[in-house]
């Protein structure tokens, strides 16, 4: 347990690159997954298929696969980014299709009869989709969305492991190699970290799954 | 709203020809995109005075034709991470079996430290884990691989039987034990065969998770899929075709995870035929469990007598 109070100030350091990578990360996926889920429920044939395709092909890709390409195979390409850039880039790129799916599915739960409503009172698509069942839709996502962004903050740790990193998982590692005699504390030490921030996280998404959908 | 054209109206001629011009247009943006994508990758770079060819030059893909790579890639590579998957599923699904009883367990001190177990490891990267069992079990990169990606997601799997346990309709339980079952033998003989079956479409995409994550295994030196393209035929063959090992590995990768998220899908079509008609979509393995859970929560407020 010393270890652990001795590295605190590197524990919080990793901490914090952890939240930044959660935040920069889950801020992209909310953009490239809300653009994707408007692709695939739009009236142009070509958009949908390509947001099909996309969705597809990254959710079935390993993350560790996208973290290496950002960060063994771009610089092949001659960019230099900061690896901490290619994480971002690669936490967003891989989350985004389990966004626009918790979107998708939040969109399929509203009722048929309430868009049927808007459109025999004469609204057209973009008014029906904005004024009735977007505001429907959200509530039934949020709880969804929410595990969407527990799953990235456990994958945060790919970032650390692959990427050269210094999170949470990049400084438990490094001082795990460092003390040989207390790797139990130091590994316990971290879990504790990630657990601070999911465990709250999970009990806020049953809880408003739990007040939300039962009204239905 | 699973049926998405009545957002908008049957298009008439205008609309529909607008709507082809649109479609062009959008196909016309995507392979300029890809197009613009594939000139950089293919333009050549200079690197300290040398000039080295793009990412498409044949003098990076001629290993593709050497079967010594696709010996390698297959009978190690794949193999590596078939192996891992396997044996991690299989103790994932057995371990998911054993928490989800306990989770459900009428016992107090039976139920409360399970879940609490539950929470603990799934609330934890896996990566986590798998570094965790090598450095302290010592048990080798295999296994610390193997154990990790079946504790972490038997958790899971454990509290999706759970959900689909309480998801059952409670005449099932009366039922059985009006008819002098004792209330382990209605769990077992009647509730879980249910519960099992209604969430099997989660617990196979659950299994696409874990064999998706075998590929953390790099990380702690297993020699699966990812290592063996990357670093051990990276540097067999040299830098210039960690691009085409990549692809190679993202290919394989491709195939294996999209033949088994298919199989969860038709699973899932075909257990709907059957059963209630109520599905649970496999796509989203964590949001399917959090619809289970929302409809345990209806059913067991009494509902008007």
């Amino acid at each position: 347990m010393d270890v652990v109070i001795a590295n605190l100030p590197l524990y919080l350091e990793g901490f914090s690159v952890t939240l930044l990578l959660l935040a920069v990360g889950g801020l992209g996926a909310l953009v490239l997954g809300t653009i994707v889920a408007a692709m695939r429920i739009s009236p142009i044939a070509t958009l949908r298929v390509i947001a099909t395709v996309y969705t597809e092909v990254v959710r079935n890709t390993p993350l560790t696969l996208v973290v290496l390409f950002a960060v063994v195979i771009v610089p092949l390409l001659g960019p230099r980014v900061p690896f901490i850039l290619s994480g971002f880039v690669a936490l967003a790129v891989y989350t985004s299709p389990f966004v626009a799916e918790a979107l998708r599915s939040g969109i399929n739960g509203v009722p048929i009869g309430q868009a049927e409503a808007a459109r025999s009172v004469g609204l057209g698509f973009g008014q029906t989709v904005s004024l009735i069942v977007f505001p429907q839709a959200f509530r039934m996502t949020i709880p969804p969305l929410i595990n969407v962004f527990i799953a990235l903050t456990k994958n945060t740790s790919v970032v650390g492991g692959v990427g050269f990193v210094a999170e949470l998982f990049g400084v438990g590692r490094t001082l795990a190699n460092a003390n040989g005699d207390a790797v139990i504390p130091i590994l316990i030490g971290v879990a504790i970290f990630y657990l601070i921030v999911t465990v709250p996280l999970g009990l806020l998404a049953t809880q408003l799954e739990r007040k939300w959908v039962v009204q239905r | 709203m699973s049926n998405s054209g009545v957002l908008f109206d049957a298009p008439g001629p205008r609309a529909r020809r607008l709507s082809v011009i649109l479609s062009w247009i959008s196909g016309v943006v995507l392979v300029g995109l890809v197009s613009w994508g594939i000139v950089i990758l293919n333009t050549p770079r200079e690197s300290g005075g040398i000039t080295l060819p793009g990412m498409f030059d044949p003098s990076r893909w001629d290993i593709l034709a050497d079967p010594v790579l696709w010996n390698f890639v297959i009978f190690t590579g794949v193999w590596n991470t078939l192996r891992a998957a396997i044996v991690a599923a299989v103790l994932a699904v057995a371990l998911g079996v054993v928490l989800s009883l306990m989770r459900s367990s009428p016992i107090g001190w039976v139920r409360i430290p399970t879940m609490i177990l539950i929470e603990f490891f799934r609330g934890m990267p896996v990566l986590l884990m798998m570094l965790f069992i090598l450095l302290v079990a010592g048990t080798g990169q295999y296994w610390a691989v193997v154990l990790a990606l079946a504790v972490y997601n038997g958790a899971l799997i454990g509290e999706a039987l759970r959900a689909g346990l309480v998801s059952l309709p409670r005449g099932q339980r009366e039922a059985a034990l009006s008819l002098g079952m004792r209330p382990l033998q209605s769990k077992m003989l009647v509730e879980f065969p249910q519960a099992f079956r209604q969430m099997l479409p989660i617990i196979v995409a659950q299994l696409v998770v874990l064999l998706k994550d075998t590929s953390l295994g790099y990380i702690v030196g297993y020699q699966e899929l990812l290592r063996v393209t990357l670093n051990n035929l990276g540097s067999f063959y040299g830098n210039r075709y960690l691009f085409t090992l990549w692809c190679v590995a993202f290919v394989l990768y491709l195939i294996m995870n999209l033949s088994l998220s298919w199989f969860a899908r038709w699973l899932s079509k075909r257990t709907a035929s059957k059963s209630s008609g109520k599905r649970l979509d496999p796509a989203d393995a964590a949001q399917a469990m959090l619809k289970a859970d929302a409809m345990a929560e209806s059913r067991q407020t009494p509902q008007g007598g």
